[in-house]
């Protein structure tokens, strides 16, 4: 395996199965995920797509491992512009932990941590994600500890 | 949120974090080797960043590789930067960096 090209960590108050319910139910991911639609039934092997509102195809790729509610694999490719498509495939790995103590809450937290790695050079997809995850994760976690997300629409 | 401001109130360690955001994934020897602080304060101000999530350590084999993680000061800009500034803010950031390099000999 290559080395990690980014790796995000964000601490949420919440349960390892309500952040795992989160990541793959299709109506909550929409919510704070700026409105993308995700389709997949979260099997080893099984196709994996992110869609924009209008239908189009946001990302595609496959999963490699899904443990309930504990670590997701997913090989991912950029499928809207081309030379993002051209760099090939990533590999993305969302692992959730528990964790005794973190200072914000004074107790225990869900720890997140999202990685993603290229198969071959990947410095413009990596540039894309990685500007867009730590917005997906901060309204991720402010949907699982209020409610609510900070902002909704597309980017 | 307290650990995040006394961890970037050190410009050591703000330089740590540029030199994460410049190379992501180093070892504590490659951030030496860049430095000039000894491989124990180093050590010391990484712990620190640690502590407030700011840096995030991966192992790779025997070697242990060290992020910078942004959500944090991302959490903390989403909590006082509404929805409706988010997009003039960006545009004046993006004049402000045109402008100074356009300025540059």
């Amino acid at each position: 395996m290559s080395k990690p090209a980014f790796v995000y960590v964000t601490y949420i108050r919440t349960t390892p199965e309500k952040l795992w319910a989160a990541l793959t139910d299709p109506q909550t991911v929409g919510r704070y995920w700026f409105g993308m639609a995700v389709e997949c039934d979260w099997k080893p092997g099984s196709p994996w797509r992110l869609e924009f509102r209008d239908g189009r195809t946001a990302d595609s790729g496959e999963i490699i491992e899904a443990v309930a509610p504990k670590r997701l694999v997913i090989r991912w490719r950029n499928e809207f512009r081309p030379e993002l498509k051209a760099e090939g495939y990533s590999r993305c790995t969302m692992e959730i932990e528990m964790a005794e103590y973190y200072p914000d809450f004074g107790g225990r937290a869900v720890k997140l941590t999202v990685t993603h790695e290229m198969e071959g050079d990947g410095t413009k997809f990596i540039a894309a994600v990685s500007g867009g995850w730590p917005k997906i994760l901060s309204n991720l976690k402010s949907l699982l500890e209020t409610g609510d997300v900070a902002f909704e629409l597309g980017v | 949120m307290d650990a995040v401001f006394r961890a970037l109130a050190d410009a050591s360690r703000r330089e740590l974090l540029d030199r994460l955001h410049a190379d992501n994934g180093q070892t504590l020897s490659e951030l030496c080797a860049r430095l000039d602080m000894t491989r124990q304060a180093v050590s010391k101000h990484l712990a620190i960043l640690e502590e407030a999530n700011l840096v995030v350590t991966v192992k790779r084999g025997r070697e242990k590789l060290h992020y910078l993680n942004p959500v944090p000061i991302h959490e903390i800009a989403e909590r006082w930067i509404g929805k409706f500034e988010r997009h003039r803010l960006q545009a004046l950031s993006d004049m402000k960096r045109a402008l100074e390099q356009g300025s540059k000999p």
